[in-house]
């Protein structure tokens, strides 16, 4: 019988079938952030409960950290923060917090410290554990209560998905990167059209990415409404896995970790890499994007009642006009930083942009580092200076910062940001605050002009 | 607030709330997850739909207006609960009040998140789901009533099926606690450990 990597992934770690039609599946490895898991230990110690195997976890503080010094948080994240520390000791468990070399953005450190390898079933009481989908590895968020479940039972109750496969032909232009293809696969599969789908991304343009694309790729999966995201592992994969601290500690052999050839997929898309450019969001939801050279939208693109209402309320907050070109938009902030498009590939990127240009004026622009390690890389490479130089603020500490503004990186009612992250939501960045996402890239050169602009104009 | 038994009948004042991909960021804002308990979110729930920069409910909003304050029941649009996984946003929503949530579908880690606290969300074609929308926005009292075993929801003169997996049909109506149920399988859970090599069992360097 031929298999898709998703069963493959899902049938090697199941424990058995439940009379209620779920399965229990094993979660070999699961993390925390200091956020979603307080009122899980609180629960599990309310039930008179223990961690089940209190190895197979990680917390690590990222969510609510300030980034701006490594001076102490204020009084409200430190309860956070020493909530998750006392629980971890607690119990424990592994914790990487501030101050500690191995701390930063969740998704970015658990590859950077080889926690993730192909085979793998990891769980997170966040959204984007789909990013380990890139390694061939079975991530996916969970709420509050599943994580109190994984503590204690070291198992999640679990519902197979149906399988989706994205292709990606050929090969993409110049300019053009892993976020765009990702943000154009949530453009035409839409915000919620791939909920109830493992999505496993195949293709020539997905294959020539390296593992940061193909991180962004998985990450961002969820914006379609993907419970997983996959990638087949192939030799770029296998290089990814050496050199880290848990290297050649894990290896989970008996399957290939791949789809058989002839697997069969519920549902399939396909993209051309070629006619894919570089893209932003004009709205307040990641489906609501167009190409850099593109209008915004107007009332007579759309034939629905609905549709014509959603514009306008999507409009309204973001304070745009009608068909208004791409490039007229202009920005009060832009930010590099998050799970999606912090890692030193991405820096490296917007570092390409930045060299000898200087940020417009008016323009506060800053940049987050996704760990402390890519920090260090950073700063030993020369970025550190290419940003500094060009006008960005180089922050010292790392965490999710204003990808969602639970500390104090709080965009205000009305500020425009050209923002690497994932989620133009209304009042994500800051109530009021005004989201545009695209690639780290596109970030650095609209910092540049002080309004969005085509990337490929400054190569 | 620790109404976790689903009665077998949900029933209640309607409300329409026909946005697509309304997110948990819009359902809990993030100034209201700082916090170790679930409790005293009720405030914080669509709080920026509910209230204006100083604090004052917005009239316009629905679940401002009459007979809709009292909801128990929310007709929503497509993708509801989308985006981050956070639970805060269904202890809000049950602290507010709310049983239910009829659409036509859910992002995943809501719909999960639901189940564990016993927020239903019956899933219903998009015409029913329009008709039910129509129905709570016009009719004198919009009461909607779901019988969550036969699987049927009834609104005036509308009487529709929906779709619940089994699973969460089971959850729902037992107000079962998964946690400790799972445990009644734990030497299953020991025998698939059992099976693992050294090299599959993850050991986090602290």
């Amino acid at each position: 019988m031929t298999k898709t990597l998703y069963d493959k992934l899902v049938d090697a770690h199941k424990v058995c079938d439940l009379p209620d039609g779920d399965m229990l599946i094993y979660v070999d490895f699961h993390i925390m952030n200091e956020y979603t898991s307080p009122q899980a230990f609180s629960g599990m110690e309310s039930k008179g409960l223990k961690v089940w195997r209190p190895e197979a976890h990680l917390t690590v503080v990222d969510h609510v950290n300030a980034t701006r010094s490594v001076e102490a948080p204020d009084a409200q994240s430190k309860l956070l923060i020493d909530n998750l520390e006392n629980n971890s000791i607690k119990h424990g468990i592994a914790f990487y917090g501030l101050g500690d070399p191995r701390q930063g953005i969740e998704h970015v450190i658990v590859p950077e410290q080889g926690l993730v390898v192909p085979g793998m079933l990891i769980a997170c009481g966040d959204s984007h554990t789909t990013t380990y989908g890139a390694f061939g590895a079975l991530g996916f968020g969970i709420g509050t209560s599943e994580v109190e479940h994984v503590l204690a039972t070291q198992t999640l109750r679990y519902k197979r998905m149906k399988a989706m496969r994205v292709t990606i032909q050929g090969s993409t232009t110049l300019g053009v990167t892993a976020k765009d293809i990702i943000m154009k696969v949530v453009q035409v599969v839409g915000a919620g059209g791939a909920n109830g789908f493992a999505v496993e991304f195949a293709g020539s343009a997905i294959r020539d990415l390296d593992m940061a694309g193909r991180m962004t790729i998985c990450n961002m999966a969820v914006e379609l409404g993907a419970r997983a995201a996959l990638i087949a592992v192939d030799e770029i994969t296998q290089a990814a896995l050496k050199g880290h601290s848990h290297s050649d500690q894990f290896a989970f052999k008996g399957e290939s970790w791949v789809s058989d050839p002839k697997a069969v997929f519920d549902k399939e898309f396909t993209i051309s890499g070629a006619a894919i450019e570089p893209l932003i969001t004009w709205g307040t939801s990641p489906d609501q994007s167009i190409s850099i050279t593109a209008n915004v939208p107007s009332a007579l693109d759309y034939v629905s009642p609905k549709a014509k209402m959603a514009l306008e309320r999507s409009l309204q907050y973001m304070g745009l006009t009608e068909g208004q070109p791409a490039q007229s938009i202009k920005i009060d902030t832009a930010f590099i930083g998050s799970c999606t498009n912090s890692r030193i590939e991405d820096l490296r990127e917007a570092a390409k942009i930045l060299e000898g240009r200087q940020v417009a004026e008016g323009v506060e622009a800053i940049v987050v580092p996704g760990s402390a390690l890519t920090r260090i890389r950073a700063e030993a490479e020369g970025l550190r200076g290419i940003f500094e130089t060009a006008g960005f603020e180089w922050r010292p500490e790392a965490g999710c910062s204003m990808c969602l503004a639970m500390n104090d990186d709080i965009a205000m009612d009305g500020e425009r940001v050209a923002s690497s992250t994932n989620r133009n939501f209304e009042g994500r960045q800051g109530r009021g605050a005004r989201t545009h996402l695209m690639s780290p890239a596109m970030v650095a050169a609209a910092a540049v002009t002080g309004h969005l602009v085509d990337v490929r104009d400054f190569r | 607030m620790k109404e976790k038994h689903m009665k077998k009948t949900i029933k209640g004042i309607a409300a329409p709330l026909s946005l697509a991909n309304v997110d948990t960021d819009v359902i809990m804002p993030k100034r209201f997850l700082i916090t170790i308990t679930r409790e005293g979110l009720a405030d914080g729930t669509f709080a920026d739909l509910r209230f204006n920069n100083s604090g004052q409910k917005r009239p316009e909003f629905i679940l401002n207006k009459s007979p809709w304050a009292n909801a128990k029941i929310l007709i929503v649009g497509d993708n509801f609960g989308c985006g981050s996984s956070r639970e805060h946003a269904v202890w809000g929503m049950r602290q507010l009040g709310i049983k239910a949530c009829i659409g036509t579908g859910f992002a995943g880690i809501f719909y999960d998140n639901a189940r564990k606290n016993g927020l239903a969300l019956p899933i219903v074609s998009h015409e029913i789901r329009d008709k039910l929308l129509q129905f709570a926005k016009n009719a004198n009292s919009p009461e909607v009533s779901i019988e969550i075993d036969t699987q049927t929801i009834t609104a005036g003169e509308i009487s529709a099926p929906f779709e619940m997996d089994e699973a969460t049909r089971t959850s729902l109506i037992q107000g079962r606690d998964d946690t400790l149920d799972t445990l009644k399988y734990a030497s299953a859970i020991h025998d698939f450990e059992s099976s693992l090599s050294d090299q599959m069992r993850v050991s986090v360097i602290k």
